[in-house]
């Protein structure tokens, strides 16, 4: 049976929402083994791996694995015999995988939306072009590595649980010539991240630097505050905000666009959401094109009556 | 200083892109120098300019219409071309292209050596953001990736950058791949003159060959990966479009609502 490797992505010590979809994606095209960086897991931590499948959970003790090559030799030494390792897609990741590739031969997805084994071998699937196109591609090499959008793999717990076994693996990091002189953890806001949000309710320049609204309907949506290029530009949101080809990707259930006007760099990052809403005072404006429902009109008078009409028939 | 930046030759945002036989489709009438290489070029051109002294070198690997990338940089300022252009490159994965810039780098290094090669952070056809990575370790160069702020001095590169979770400033000595996000800079808009000057100016084309690179080490034949389906995604279908006459806002609540998604 083929060993699939997940790199588990972790905050404060709990397990994210997507290391989940990840394992769960592996339990279809192997038996998963959890790779921890950092500090050993609680025992809660490691429970939850193995009701989503994880039959060992392989803990390297790294203290700082921020430069890639360092994180690349920790799940390396994690993923020796693993023919298919499994990451969640981001800048960061991409980088690690790149370095293991290169010194394990592997092949290379990222950005995927799902894999499956074909005739023995992962096949990838992704949506290219701002979502206009599906791509599916075959890795040949004999190690596979995949990068997992979040919100691509409904996480669901396993049949028969494994066993979440904690087993220490050691490693001697590399030399690097990087130095890491400083890190400023970002404040991260209430809730969600954008990446992993299952709604994200973004607002551009037509919100006019008030986010008051789009804050309010996202908090009653359960989602993450979203934003375009020139309202982070603008100052009026900061850049972790952004969504689009150069900020954050984003495949939510439900995205929200307000006062957006669907740039092709805005949609490259929203564009495979579930279902796309706009709302927008120009009625044609781009981000219609690809919106299932779309409300020509202002914000300001749309959201307060969205927000009104959603709480009146919950409470009915 | 000497830098050298790689741009790539990438279908033009607003075109219709596709692929062909697994392949980007890339035509000389929609194709362009990839927009955030111009972020490239930019830090390049203002290191040497504040250097008071020093060369760019633009680099594209790709087929014959690729010069196009090229050109561009030279519109921007750079100081000289060059143009990996042979056959037995096409279809590289991530790792073939790294292979084959490594070697065209080395090249030039050989002559002189060079401080920076800076990359832009994606190519927007692919998205990867991969070669930077790749391209550092084959060269076993310093990887400072990402990059909105960057500068140079005593014989080391220091670059901040803004991650989902902590801004980062991380150092390394020279000779460093840097690679930029569209935040470092305002890139410049080519004049007239830089302009009639690039038609004419010269691009150093090397093959596979004369970079010593062997043909099995690059394009598909190497690659890693192989794209076995892709299709044009069907347009969504029951799109909805509602103008406000004073009560979209409760439509669109329940579109949400019948939806499951309020
Ligand atoms: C290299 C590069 C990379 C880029 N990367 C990104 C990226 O990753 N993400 C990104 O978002 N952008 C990116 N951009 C910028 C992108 O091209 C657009 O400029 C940007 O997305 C536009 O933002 P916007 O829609 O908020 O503003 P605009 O285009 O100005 O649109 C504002 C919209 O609001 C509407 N409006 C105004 N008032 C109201 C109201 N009261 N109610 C409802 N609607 C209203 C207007 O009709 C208009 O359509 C990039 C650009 C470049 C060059
Ligand atoms: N074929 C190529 N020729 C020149 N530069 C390239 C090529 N492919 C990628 N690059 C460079 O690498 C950067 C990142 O590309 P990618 O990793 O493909 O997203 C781009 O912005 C370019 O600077």
């Amino acid at each position: 049976m083929t060993t699939v490797a997940v790199l588990i992505d972790h905050r404060d010590g709990a397990v994210t929402r997507p290391s989940l979809e990840a394992l769960t994606l592996a339990r279809s095209l192997g038996t998963p083994v959890a790779v921890w960086l950092g500090e050993s897991p609680s025992a809660d931590a490691a429970a939850q791996l193995g009701e989503y499948g994880a039959t060992e959970v392989r803990v390297v003790d790294v203290a700082d694995a921020r430069l890639a090559a360092s994180a690349a030799a920790a799940l390396g030494a994690a993923s020796d015999d693993a023919d298919v390792i499994v990451v969640i897609s981001t800048f960061v990741t991409k980088e690690i995988v790149t370095r293991l590739a290169m010194t394990t031969g592997a092949g290379v997805v990222v950005d995927a939306a799902g894999a499956e084994i074909v005739d023995g071998k992962v096949e990838a699937l992704q949506t290219v072009f701002a979502a206009t196109w599906n791509v599916r591609t075959r890795i040949d090499a004999d190690k596979a590595i995949i990068g997992v959008r979040p919100n691509t793999t409904q996480a669901t717990p396993a049949d028969s649980a494994g066993a979440g076994t904690i087993i220490d693996v050691s490693v001697d990091l590399p030399e690097t010539r990087e130095r890491v002189v400083s890190v400023a953890p970002v404040e991260q806001s209430d809730g969600t991240p954008l990446a992993e949000a299952p709604v994200v309710v973004s607002g551009g320049r037509g919100t006019g630097g008030d986010y008051t609204l789009v804050s309010e309907l996202a908090d009653l949506l359960g989602g993450a505050v979203g934003a375009s290029r020139d309202a982070t530009d603008e100052g009026w949101i900061s850049h972790e905000h952004m969504v689009g080809q150069t900020g954050t990707t984003v495949t939510p259930a439900l995205y929200v666009a307000c006062g957006i006007s669907g740039a092709v760099h805005h949609r490259g990052g929203m564009q495979a959401s579930g279902t796309i809403v706009a709302i927008n005072m120009d009625p044609d404006a781009p981000i219609f094109e690809i919106a299932d429902f779309g409300v020509v009109g202002s914000l300001f008078d749309v959201i307060p009556q969205t927000i009104e009409r959603i709480k009146e028939r919950r409470g009915a | 200083m000497r830098i050298l930046v790689t741009v790539k030759h990438t279908p033009d945002l607003q075109s219709q892109r596709s692929f062909t036989d697994g392949r980007v489709t890339r035509t000389a009438e929609d194709g362009t120098m990839n927009e955030l290489d111009e972020y490239a070029v930019e830090a390049a051109l203002q290191l040497v300019e504040a250097a008071g002294e020093g060369e760019v070198y633009a680099l594209t690997v790709g087929g014959p219409d690729a010069v196009a990338a090229v050109r561009k940089a030279l519109q921007l300022g750079v100081h000289h071309a060059l143009h990996v252009s042979d056959e037995a490159v096409g279809g590289s994965d991530v790792f073939g292209t790294a292979k084959v810039i490594a070697a065209a780098v080395n090249k030039i290094h050989g002559e002189a050596p060079l401080d920076l090669v800076i990359t832009g952070m994606a190519a927007l056809d692919g998205l990867t953001s991969m070669l930077p990575t790749a391209l550092a370790a084959e060269l076993d160069w310093s990887q400072l990736t990402l990059a909105s702020a960057l500068s140079v001095a005593d014989g080391e590169a220091t670059i901040e950058r803004h991650l989902a979770d902590a801004h980062e400033t991380v150092s390394a000595p020279l000779p460093a791949v840097v690679s930029v996000t569209d935040e470092l800079n305002k890139p410049r808009f080519p004049n007239f003159k830089l302009i009639m000057a690039a038609r004419k100016a010269p691009v150093t084309v090397w093959t596979l060959e004369d970079l010593g690179v062997n043909a099995a080490d690059a394009g598909a034949g190497a690659s890693r990966t192989t794209v076995v389906d892709a299709s044009e995604r069907p347009p969504r279908a029951d799109r909805v479009k509602v103008t406000d006459t004073g009560d979209a806002g409760t439509q669109l609540a329940d579109f949400l609502i019948e939806k499951g998604l309020a």
